[in-house]
């Protein structure tokens, strides 16, 4: 079994369970096609009490699971949508079809960040970057409280729905920064994104409701600083 | 002229159950309550200071992207509570309203599917409107704080789609909001007045 076919196996099995859990309600409604829901790392209470069960249910099987379904539907027309990588067509926007563009640049974007949030976060997160990635901020940013500060007012500062990052310029330079919508750094020349939190409302009302704030000062202690690293790693490669 | 908040023209659970007591108190009391503190702080010493909202409105646009945020979601929300009342809804609305609305848009039913749509297909924060755009009712969508008004038209009825008027009554399902508010939520006679209002 090569690894592709086995994380076909492992989400396979993850879809059976969840659908089993919520009974007779169609909890998935993907349409068959090559992109499917990666499952989340840890249970949907795992991150209580940050960040409720109910909205991580409702976020990755309603929200999340909306994009794949849209994106099944787009991959009929679109052949190169579920076999070239995410990050490339992401990375090059204009090379997809303008009548077309749009639906990609909302549902890949959507379900890439998505994947990179679920991903990002943990259990018994929260705690300091650490290694190359606590030297770089230091050096460039002037320190992790300064980037908490700074990453925090860019998701309070993005009016309606979007994102924060952290993230890679096209200059190897660390950068902070919103993007509206689905958008991401990856469609701005960014060589990657090290720190991302959705500030769409869905990702916060049903704790949180007006408190934009006090979600993102909860989401901190969720971050998983190992895949930062990573995320940090791999966009310097 | 400040900014102040209005009250709701009805009590916060008069809508329910299709918009709640609790939808309410957050949207209007919060977030309304927000959009008219920030407006007013950034329209200070502002060159639209003194000048009526739809004006601060029009003139911030594209200039001062704060004071537009603001002051254009004081103006959506100002309508949006006075677009429903309860009880409201269904078909029944003025005579020469509806008889505008077949006119320009073919029927109320496909009014009604057309307004829906634009509503699921504003993607995130925004809203979807009857609108008067050079003497016809067209159905519009707009992002985040903007509405017709910055498009030259005038807004006859608006819909806010940004997801604290409806996530925590119908979490992700927009559509059944979007139906929910032309079935049982909408003031026509109100719609009918911005109508009129219009066309003068």
């Amino acid at each position: 079994m090569n690894r592709r076919e086995s994380l076909k196996l492992i989400i396979g099995i993850a879809t059976v369970s969840a659908t089993a859990t919520f009974g007779r309600t169609r909890a998935f409604a993907q349409a068959a096609g090559p992109f499917t829901l990666p499952p989340l790392g840890y249970a949907y209470s795992a991150l209580e009490p940050n960040i409720d069960t109910m909205t991580m249910t409702i976020h990755h099987q309603r929200h999340h699971s909306g994009f794949i379904a849209n994106l099944n539907n787009l991959a009929k027309t679109i052949p190169d949508l579920g076999a070239k990588p995410a990050e490339s067509i992401l990375a090059n926007l204009s090379g997809v079809a303008e009548a077309q563009r749009m639906a990609v640049r909302n549902n890949l974007g959507g379900h890439w960040n998505h994947a990179f949030f679920w991903d990002l976060m943990t259990p018994g997160g929260g705690k300091e970057p650490d290694g190359p990635l606590k030297a770089a901020i230091d050096a460039q940013l002037g320190g992790f409280a300064a980037v908490k500060d700074q990453v925090t007012a860019a998701g309070a500062g993005r009016f309606g729905s979007g994102w924060a990052w952290l993230f890679v310029n096209k200059d190897k330079k660390l950068q902070i920064g919103n993007t509206p919508y689905q958008d991401n750094p990856l469609m701005d020349g960014g060589r990657g994104a090290v720190i991302g939190v959705d500030v769409w409302e869905h990702a916060y009302y049903l704790k949180y409701q007006n408190r934009r704030g006090d979600y993102l000062a909860a989401w901190w202690n969720t971050v998983n600083w190992d895949k930062a690293a990573s995320n940090f790693a791999k966009a310097m490669a | 002229m400040s900014f102040s908040l209005p009250d709701l023209p009805y009590a916060h659970d008069a809508l329910a159950p299709h918009m709640s007591r609790e939808t309410l108190e957050y949207h209007h009391d919060k977030h309304h309550l927000a959009y008219v503190n920030n407006g007013n702080n950034l329209l200070k010493g502002s060159e639209w200071e003194g000048k009526s909202l739809e004006d601060v409105v029009k003139g911030s646009f594209g200039k001062n992207a704060g004071l537009f945020n603001n002051s254009g979601q004081h103006y959506n929300h100002n309508h949006f509570w006075k677009w429903m009342k309860p009880g409201g809804g269904g078909d029944k609305m003025p005579g020469d309203l509806e008889k505008k609305i077949v006119a320009d848009l073919g029927s109320v039913a496909k009014m009604k599917e057309d307004f829906i749509q634009a509503g699921v297909t504003q993607f995130g924060s925004g809203w979807c409107w009857l609108a008067v755009k050079d003497g016809k009712i067209a159905v519009m969508k707009t992002a985040n704080g903007e509405s017709p008004l910055v498009q030259g038209a005038k807004p006859i009825l608006g819909c806010d789609v940004w997801e604290h008027s409806y996530y925590i009554d119908y979490r992700n399902r927009r559509p059944d909001y979007l139906k929910a508010f032309l079935d049982h939520l909408v003031n026509w006679d109100y719609v009918a007045q911005m109508h009129a209002d219009a066309a003068k």
